[in-house]
């Protein structure tokens, strides 16, 4: 296992969790609250899984928060689009679902990686995402179809995030590595599945699938958008501030 | 017609005193309806605006375990919110009038939540003080006459305890710490101390609802009995902690068998109580802005619903 992978795999869902936690108290209805809280607490508990698996894998005794909050900027290996801000419910709901149309073949490949723990944690965290990818879909499809406002909303952030799904399959050269060693994920076999998932939601959400130009930097690796700064100055404050205590 | 109804208010109450739940659908005195509209809707704002202060925290929490056990408490927070709006609408009010109600500042809620949670040692200060004062309540309230209300409680203080438990733990590793986790944890308390006390409502003989609110067992225990062993209960856990109270008036007194303690500074409390707290603009305009902010979300839902159900009927045909 290559730690730089697990990071990789662990980015992901702190970020996007962290986006969706800044929203806890602050929903449009107390249900819809409720339910994005949820998702953020099944990636924070997947991120706990890697995150505890890479420090073992780093050893010296490092710890699963060490790695979580102890990274400079370029460290970070998540995608730009989990960074993206909450700019309305649409952004929200976008980001969610084009995320979790990516998670899910993920996981659905990672379940059958060579590596056991590896395989173990994707088969926990699979059932969860399953959840979250219906969720997503269903007010992707929601918004698309229900009044004006919500439509044109729907796909005007459709239009800014799609630029960002690019790079959900542009292979690194850890993932190259990874998928070589029957460890990691091959985008080649997952990347059918998630065309035929937004075709199918877009098509019954009413939206058009925005065409071209793909963001040329890469989350992955480690060349982000303004945004990441910001969250880490929240993510990392106590841990900065505050050096080596337990709390 | 005035005799029909002092028959039916004398079953009512004999029904009360028996131990019976009253039920939604049984009949009920006007002001008991409006009573407990009045108190169970202030108890779901309450939760909901209780969301804000710790919600705060949630993006800067120290640890993962923390962060997760935070947004967890948040969560059950609004979760309570919403089994108490249920129990409020039982008695024919509608959310969106009690939306309405908190959002324009016409509704009351607990006015701890107008504090500021300023350190990350606040999330131990209010989970150990804020829910465990709260609980003195809610534990009472299992017993209350109205079935929903008193069964939405029993539900809520399961969850209570636990986030008291967590936040005493916070406390409780603070106060393992280093000296600069222990100086944040008693600067918590210091400043969660007195709020927490006034938790409890003002003095018995200043408490207009007591006499009512006993005979219909809304409140079982008076404000100053829980209050008093809110202190009692308090204390012991503040020595294991190694922090010191704020309050140079707290002595143990072996006659009563309780601890004496100083004066609450009741024009604080008024002063929060009418909406002068330190936080209690933002809190009401940080509510306000999320509710406007998903008024589109909220229309868009409900036409995809009309369309999917007009479909449905369209396909029956
Ligand atoms: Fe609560
Ligand atoms: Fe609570």
């Amino acid at each position: 296992m290559n730690y730089q992978y697990l990071l990789l795999l662990a980015d992901n869902p702190l970020i996007l969790g962290h986006r969706l936690s800044e929203l806890c108290g602050h929903g449009p209805t107390l249900e819809t609250d409720i339910a994005l809280t949820n998702i953020a607490l099944d990636l924070f508990g997947q991120v706990r899984n890697y995150c505890q698996y890479a420090a073992e894998l780093h050893g010296e005794g490092k710890t699963e928060d060490q790695v979580a909050f102890l990274r400079y900027e370029h460290e970070y290996r998540n995608v730009l689009l989990t960074e993206q801000p909450n700019h309305d419910f649409a952004w929200v709901i976008g980001r969610q679902y084009l995320f979790d149309a990516y998670h899910l073949p993920l996981l659905t490949q990672l379940s059958d990686s060579k590596d056991s723990r590896l395989a173990g944690i994707a088969m926990k965290s699979i059932k969860e995402v399953r959840y979250h990818h219906r969720f997503s879909s269903e007010w992707v499809k929601r918004l698309g179809g229900g009044t004006e406002e919500s439509h044109q909303r729907m796909q005007a952030a459709m239009d800014q995030l799609w630029s960002y799904t690019g790079e959900l399959f542009l292979e690194t050269e850890d993932e190259k590595a990874m998928k070589e060693a029957g460890v990691g994920a091959d985008y080649g076999k997952m990347r059918p599945h998630f065309d035929a998932d937004v075709q199918q939601v877009f098509h019954e959400a009413g939206l058009v699938i925005p065409e071209g130009p793909w963001h040329r930097t890469i989350g992955k690796n480690g060349v982000h958008s303004e945004n990441l700064g910001y969250i880490l100055a929240d993510l990392q404050y106590m841990q900065r501030t505050y050096p080596n205590m337990e709390w | 017609m005035e005799l029909y109804n002092e028959k039916l208010e004398a079953e009512f109450q004999s029904k009360i005193d028996s131990g019976q739940n009253i039920e939604a659908k049984d009949w009920m005195p006007e002001k008991y309806r409006k009573t407990h509209i009045r108190q169970i809707s202030q108890h779901a704002h309450s939760e909901i605006i209780g969301m804000l202060p710790e919600g705060n925290w949630i993006t800067r929490a120290p640890s993962l375990k923390r962060k997760i056990t935070l947004l967890a408490k948040v969560q059950d927070e609004g979760g309570h919110g919403l089994y108490l709006y249920s129990a409020a609408e039982t008695l024919g009010i509608s959310r969106a009038e009690l939306n309405e109600q908190l959002n324009s500042g016409r509704a009351k809620y607990s006015s701890i939540f107008n504090y500021p949670a300023v350190t990350w040692a606040d999330m131990g200060a209010v989970g150990w003080l804020v829910d465990g004062a709260a609980i003195m309540n809610q534990v009472m309230l299992t017993r209350t006459s109205y079935g929903p209300y008193a069964r939405a409680m029993v539900r809520i203080c399961k969850e209570e305890s636990f986030h008291q438990r967590q936040g005493y733990e916070i406390m409780l590793t603070l106060s393992k710490g280093t000296e600069v986790q222990k100086r944040m944890a008693q600067d918590a308390l210091n400043r969660w101390w007195w709020p927490s006390l006034m938790m409890f409502g003002p003095r018995d003989e200043e408490s207009v609802h007591t006499e009512q609110a006993m005979k219909w067992k809304i409140k079982l225990k008076s404000n100053d009995e829980l209050r008093q062993q809110f202190v009692d209960q308090t204390v012991p856990q503040a020595e294991l902690l190694g922090l010191t109270i704020p309050d140079p008036k707290l002595k143990w007194n072996a006659e009563r068998g309780h601890y004496d303690f100083g004066d609450i500074d009741w024009e604080e409390f008024k002063r929060v109580v009418a909406g002068k707290g330190p936080c209690s603009y933002e809190r009401l305009k940080t509510r306000n802005e999320a509710w406007d902010k998903g008024a589109w979300v909220r229309e868009a839902a409900m036409a995809f619903a009309e369309k999917q159900q007009e479909k449905s009927l369209k396909e029956a045909s």
